[in-house]
């Protein structure tokens, strides 16, 4: 029995004769997916499978299937006859294009065998000089077939064919079973004693041999070290450096793969011509003064590291000099070449170091790539990759990642062991998991179908006219996306309520959450402002940090679409100020152990942003009735007066008037003269974000309203509004009927309304909104007209719809979660913008304003 | 809250009508509507009710009072839109009072404006001493503007703003004024007179446009229009703010800010007057070359100096200079890209992008939306970028994205900046010092300024770089537009 070994991802070349059984055989031995057939594409470009004319257009077809599986890492069978050289020559360059494996399996059977077969399908129609000529060709290219395969069976005979079993073979590189944790441990370069210090220092238990040197290291905690390679050279004690981790990946407390320096040792030490420098030649010195046991011992592990792993179900790579995705997992000779060496440029720089293509600029990849090779002062995050080599060789630092937590661990260099060719890069600051432009966003970010991955709804479809329109405010109006990690959702209202007088009470935004299960509500005044974004960092330092900002801004406030709220950036600075001094005084920094947070609040008053619509719109409506509406009356007055029957005229026009007024004195509540930053407020009512934690995630509505009280009365610049809120118990009349109460002054007041949020843990089967909003009467006649309150009006008015506000509110909801979620967790800056770009493209969707 | 904007207003829409004619009451035949009656006449929006309050012998008014119905207004123009929100939400502005009230006039007063009376056939042919008083017109451009339409055709203009709230006095005055016309004129001349240029006056953004709107305008114009000195503002006016129905998702955006719509695409203030546009060199010799025009030319020549035949214009507006480079064979491979989707639907229409068989032999590769921002694959493989005045439209901190994004990722042989020299704003009469040229511009560079930016652009990118000035070069304060050729 023939155990045939082929890759889990790779090319299986079918070799054989027409009628060599290999559709059979793939048949019983490989999914129909997985089964690509000549016959059968040139059925698909020709209707008839025999059609040997078709040809040529079948093997495109098939070529181009083979590609796109091969590109999505798939396990692809070829079942042709492919007996010339010349074919298979156009299957392996496919493979090699993917960085596959290619693997062939010859069938070989007697022609009389193919010949017999081929009769009892008289719809081939095949003259009898074909198969022989086949077989001549097949004969011919066998010679080719070891040079152009890794590896090929050839199964000879039905019965061995019969016989034959399949096994699954892994690639080296894969290790996805192996889930840490981990501690990726940055480019060694002989510093044996760092090494120590390091392993020490993140908790690993060093072995010692009878001489005391370190053979070996276990961590008491289960964690795997691995190795991103450069072990050797430069440093004192490259022998020291291998001789412990030897020890530990042979016990299976480490991983490592290649780096340049071991390829190049390698080369060396078999005798080969190499340059000798780049610290080779103390490597070579120490390594002759080894005993021929361990040079032997060396070399075999050196040449047997592999180039890179895949860890952890594909999350986490490993290679020297990093991997761009398409490589990830894939075995082939550049492949290596990109893991030991990078992407170089084949240019190179003064300092005649080669340029290195800056790959992780453009990495958008799922997985964490983690690599070593050029020297940087600190370690730091690119779109999620990170490079460790700190230069401990160069008097720098010897640097540790812990997986999956994210945490640099790093100890010093003993001394300066080797002096660098150049200055180690300037430091580009930045710890773990900074907001910065690392390079540009990609117009694939945002641009395209295939919408946002979210945390609470899966993905968010985004269409493409929508991004469009987004592309080009958020291009030419939207602040700095460094600064825009969120864009606030919209609200839906409660449902229409069938209340004389009322479009919106509170029964309903309150029953609406009765109904799904949730049993205590919070409910939020709502300002009549505009939303307001804040972003404050504690410092320039802080900002220069985390979000990248060299220059010395601290911070953004802007508005729903992104835009600065204000237009002179001292004002934005102020306004800062004030939050920054409010934000220490309350002692948030500290409690949320972080130095920047994101605050999500209303600016008042209505008329410091809103200046041109109050002017454009409501005050020239106001006006326009003020100038009217006496006129109308009074002529209205003299045709009454001559007796003429105006049929309720003149009570409507005069009942116009009183809307009219109503509806000035409603937007005038919300106009206050702002001088300078006087008159000015800023009512927070949710931390959206701080380091590491999504607040708006991690903590109920009751938090959010405690956290916002408290930077109001720490504040005092007069700038932060409280708001205010109660809690409602749904089960209780009381409590409803008081919070109605409350919402009645308030709005008899002239308050905007409340916004009613769940509290308590959220049933995970049924959708919820996040919030529903309940507006006063008054208020509304801002938003419906002056006379949406006659009777009539309103029976009509109630009629609106409100299905696909509420399904954009939870869409919107859904993507500013996750903007938030990806910001905390130290995501790369084209993974935010992402799902901010997704917020503002949603909303060019048309809902009706109104709601 | 969430900006949008609402219904114009909706009270205001009276127009009164009164002649002191002897034998006054003669205005009721005239007008077709009896002076003792009360009528009503249902409007798609509203109603339109016709009295008389005053009708004696030496006195005799007319009354239009026009009763919109704002919620009917925004339901009514919901059909035939796939979502009836939708509707409601693309009609919520364009229903401009005065629009409302000339169709009204042509519903109600349809046989007295053509100038019809059996009953008195000789007096609508007669000029009659009248007072036409609208107790709010909004009136784009304040009373002066009213002055200067209706004076012309014989009026006395009383016209006085109305403030937009007087607890608020530093807003100033609405839009609207309060108008009244006394003089002495034909009848149907001044019903019509009042259909066409009380919209014209509102100059907002109408649309129920009807094929036959020009048909409209010269029969309503008969006898008055032709010899109005500003004839061509009016019928401009009347036929240009008539736009499609559908709102693009843009405008949308646009209302949820506080900006008005105009700012999204903000006028492009021309330095000086503009060549005829895609006129066959219709320039007359003596008439000066436009600095947009020796910026076309400055960039088409920067062009052909490095050879470079494949170019795409980073930034390319309604497409002018991609109108330039097809007309000239030299150039092989033309696209272009812009941000805002207006400007490429001009530019698309500009190279009949989309009808048929593209112009050029095929040569306009691509015009496609893209942001400058963003690095795009789309940008590369062209020998030339053209970025013309386009840096300037960049906040200073995307500034660096920018730079990487063309120099670092499309990285083509050529590029070509130019800008605005900000020494030369001078020079402008009429441009308040320091001001710049547009309001979109978010700096202006100075000619050292500039070779500054480029001079550390150009090292970090491997390009040389060589400065041109465009227009006039003055001695003093150099010329108007300044050009980067970088190269590499």
């Amino acid at each position: 029995m023939t155990e045939i070994r082929v890759p889990e991802m790779g090319l299986v070349v079918l070799v054989g004769v027409t009628g060599s059984g290999k559709s059979h055989f793939a048949r019983s031995h490989f999914k129909p997916t997985q089964v690509v057939s000549s016959d059968h594409c040139r059925g698909v470009v020709s209707d008839d499978e025999n059609d040997q004319s078709a040809s040529g257009d079948a093997f495109d077809l098939l070529h181009y299937i083979v590609g796109k599986r091969l590109r999505r890492g798939l396990l692809t069978v070829v079942d042709a006859t492919n007996v010339q050289s010349r074919s298979r020559e156009a299957l392996l360059r496919i493979a090699k294009e993917h960085d596959v494996m290619s693997v062939a399996i010859v069938l070989d059977v007697p022609e009389s065998l193919a010949a017999e077969r081929n009769a009892v399908r008289p719809e081939r129609n095949l003259p009898p000089h074909v198969i022989p000529r086949q077989r001549r060709e097949l004969r011919r290219g066998m010679r080719d077939l070891a040079r152009q395969f890794r590896r090929h069976h050839v199964l000879t005979g039905a019965d061995e064919i019969d016989a034959a079993t399949i096994v699954y073979e892994k690639a080296w590189n894969d290790k996805r079973e192996l889930t840490g944790p981990f501690d990726v441990i940055g480019d060694v370069h002989g510093c044996r004693a760092e090494l120590e210090d390091l392993l020490t220092r993140l908790g690993y238990e060093i072995e010692r041999d009878a001489q005391g040197r370190a053979v070996g290291a276990d961590h008491p905690g289960g964690r795997t070290a691995v190795f991103v390679g450069d072990l050797v050279d430069r440093g004192p004690d490259s022998p020291g450096v291998l001789r412990l981790v030897m020890g530990m990946v042979g016990a299976g407390d480490a991983l490592c793969v290649s780096g340049n320096h071991e390829a190049k040792l390698v080369r060396a030490l078999r005798g080969r011509k190499v340059r000798v420098g780049h610290g080779l030649e103390k490597s070579l010195e120490q390594f002759a003064a080894e005993d021929d046991d361990f040079r032997g011992g060396a070399l075999n592990f050196m040449a047997g590291l592999i180039s890179h792993y895949v860890l952890d179900d594909g999350r986490l790579v490993v290679a020297h000099a990093g991997l761009k995705e398409e490589y990830h997992g894939r075995a082939s000779g550049r492949v290596r070449s990109f893991a030991l060496y990078g992407d170089t440029t084949g240019e190179t720089d003064e300092y005649g170091l080669p340029v290195r293509y800056p790959w992780a600029r453009d990495y958008r990849g799922k997985a964490m790539v983690v690599y070593g090779h050029t020297p940087i002062p600190e370690a730091e995050w690119v779109n999620n990759t990170i490079c460790l080599d700190t230069g401990a060789v160069f008097g720098g630092k010897l640097t540790a990642l812990r997986y999956p937590e994210r945490e640099l661990v790093s100890v010093p260099a003993r001394q300066v062991w080797y002096e660098p060719t150049r200055p180690l890069e300037a430091p580009a600051a930045s710890s773990a998991g900074a907001h910065r432009e690392n390079d540009v966003l990609n117009i694939g970010d945002v641009l395209g179908e295939q919408g946002v991955e979210t945390r609470l709804m899966g993905r968010v479809a985004v269409r493409e006219e929508n991004a469009r329109a987004a592309l080009e405010v958020m291009s030419r109006f939207a602040v700095d996306p460094r600064w825009l990690v969120y864009l606030p959702p919209t609200m839906a209202p409660a449902a229409t309520s069938p209340l004389p007088g009322h479009l919106e009470h509170p029964a309903e935004a309150l029953a609406a959450y009765r109904d799904k299960g949730i049993t205590r509500v919070v409910c939020e005044e709502k300002h009549m402002g505009s939303r307001a974004v804040a972003v404050v960092c504690r410092d320039a330092a802080v900002a220069a940090e985390r979000f990248g900002m060299p220059d010395g801004t601290t911070g953004a406030v802007y508005t729903r679409t992104g835009r600065s709220f204000f237009r002179d950036p001292s004002r934005t600075a102020e306004v800062l100020d004030r939050l920054r001094a409010a934000i220490g005084a309350a002692g948030l920094w500290d409690e949320l152990d972080t130095g920047w947070l994101v605050i999500d609040g209303e600016l008042l008053p209505w008329s410091a942003k809103a200046m041109d619509l109050i002017r454009t719109q409501y005050a020239a409506a106001g006006a326009a009735a003020r100038a009217a509406l006496p006129m109308a009356s009074e002529v209205l007055a003299r045709a009454s007066e001559r007796g003429l029957d105006l049929g309720g005229l003149r009570e409507h026009i005069g009942r116009r008037a009183v809307n009219a007024s109503l509806f000035r004195d409603a937007y005038a509540r919300y106009c206050w003269t702002v001088d300078g930053l006087t008159g000015l407020r800023f009512a927070p009512f949710q931390i959206l974000a701080g380091e590491g934690r999504s607040w708006a995630d991690a903590r109920d509505h009751e938090w959010h309203m405690a956290v916002a009280g408290r930077l109001a009365e720490s504040d005092t610049s007069d700038l932060v509004q409280r708001t205010e809120f109660m809690t409602v118990d749904l089960g209780s009349p009381q409590s409803e009927a008081a919070v109605t109460e409350w919402w009645e002054k308030l709005t008899a007041a002239g308050g905007e309304g409340m916004v009613v949020k769940p509290l308590g843990p959220l049933p995970d089967e049924v959708k919820i909104q996040p919030g529903l909003k309940c507006r006063g009467p008054e208020y509304l006649r801002i938003i419906y007209g002056p006379d949406y309150t006659e009777p009539e009006n309103l029976d009509r008015l109630r009629r609106r719809s409100l299905g696909r506000k509420r399904s954009l509110a939870m869409r919107e909801h859904a993507l500013g979660a996750e903007a938030l979620a990806r910001l905390a967790a130290g995501e790369p800056m084209w993974r935010v913008h992402q799902a901010v770009f997704a917020v503002l493209a949603l909303e060019s969707e048309p809902v009706d304003p109104r709601l | 809250m969430r900006h949008f904007n609402i219904v114009r207003h909706t009270w205001g829409v009276l127009l009164t009508i009164t002649t002191t004619l002897d034998q006054a009451t003669d205005l009721g035949f005239l007008l077709h509507k009896h002076p003792d009656r009360v009528q009503r006449f249902e409007q798609s929006h509203g109603t339109a009710h016709v009295f008389y309050p005053d009708a004696d012998e030496r006195r005799c008014t007319a009354a239009l009072l026009l009763d919109v119905d704002p919620i009917e207004l925004v339901r009514t123009r919901g059909r035939g839109t796939p979502d009836f929100s939708l509707g409601q939400y693309v009609n919520d502005r364009p229903y401009a009072a005065s629009s409302l009230l000339a169709s009204a006039m042509s519903n109600v007063f349809r046989t007295a404006m053509r100038g019809r009376c059996d009953a008195r056939p000789e007096l609508a042919q007669t000029p009659i001493p009248l007072e036409i008083a609208l107790p709010a017109l909004p009136c784009k451009g304040g009373p002066g503007q009213a002055e200067r339409f209706f004076a012309p055709l014989g009026w006395d203009v009383s016209a006085v703003p109305v403030p937009l709230d007087p607890e608020f006095g530093e807003w100033g005055d609405s839009r609207y004024v309060t108008l009244k016309l006394t003089g002495t004129l034909r009848l149907a001349d001044a019903l019509n007179q009042m259909y066409v240029l009380l919209p014209v006056l509102d100059d907002a953004k109408h649309y129920w446009m009807a094929p036959d709107e020009v048909d409209k305008l010269i029969r309503a114009g008969e006898g008055w229009l032709a010899a109005h000195p500003d004839r061509g503002a009016i019928t401009r006016r009347y036929l240009a703010n008539r736009r499609g129905l559908v709102r693009s998702a843009l405008g949308r955006l646009a209302d949820a800010e506080d900006a008005p719509e105009e700012e999204l695409d903000p006028v492009q203030v021309e330095e000086e007057p503009a060549p005829v546009e895609d006129g066959e060199d219709q320039t007359p010799k003596d008439q000066p070359v436009s600095l947009a025009e020796h910026r076309l030319q400055a960039v088409v020549r920067a062009l052909h100096d490095e050879n470079a035949q494949r170019v795409i214009d980073l930034g390319c507006g309604t497409g002018k200079l991609l109108a330039r480079l097809l007309k000239d064979g030299f150039f092989t491979e033309i696209s272009g890209t812009d941000v805002s989707h207006r400007a490429l639907s001009h530019a698309w229409r500009r190279l009949h992008w989309d009808d048929g068989p593209r112009r050029g032999d095929g040569r306009v590769r691509d015009v496609f939306q893209g942001a400058l921002t963003y690095a795009d694959d789309r940008f590369a493989g062209y020998e030339a970028a053209v970025l013309m005045e386009v840096v300037e439209h960049i906040d200073p901190p995307r500034l660096g994205a920018v730079e990487r994004v063309v120099f670092g990722h499309a990285a083509p042989r050529v590029v070509i900046v130019t800008t605005p020299n900000a020494e030369h704003n001078v020079r402008y009469e009429g441009l308040a010092p320091g001001a710049m040229r547009h309001p979109d511009h978010r700096f202006e560079w100075t000619r050292a300024e500039f070779r500054a930016w480029a001079d550390r652009v150009a090292a970090a990118h491997g390009y040389r770089v060589r400065h041109v000035p465009v227009g006039d070069d003055d001695p003093e304060v150099g010329a108007p537009t300044q050009m980067g050729v970088f190269t590499r």
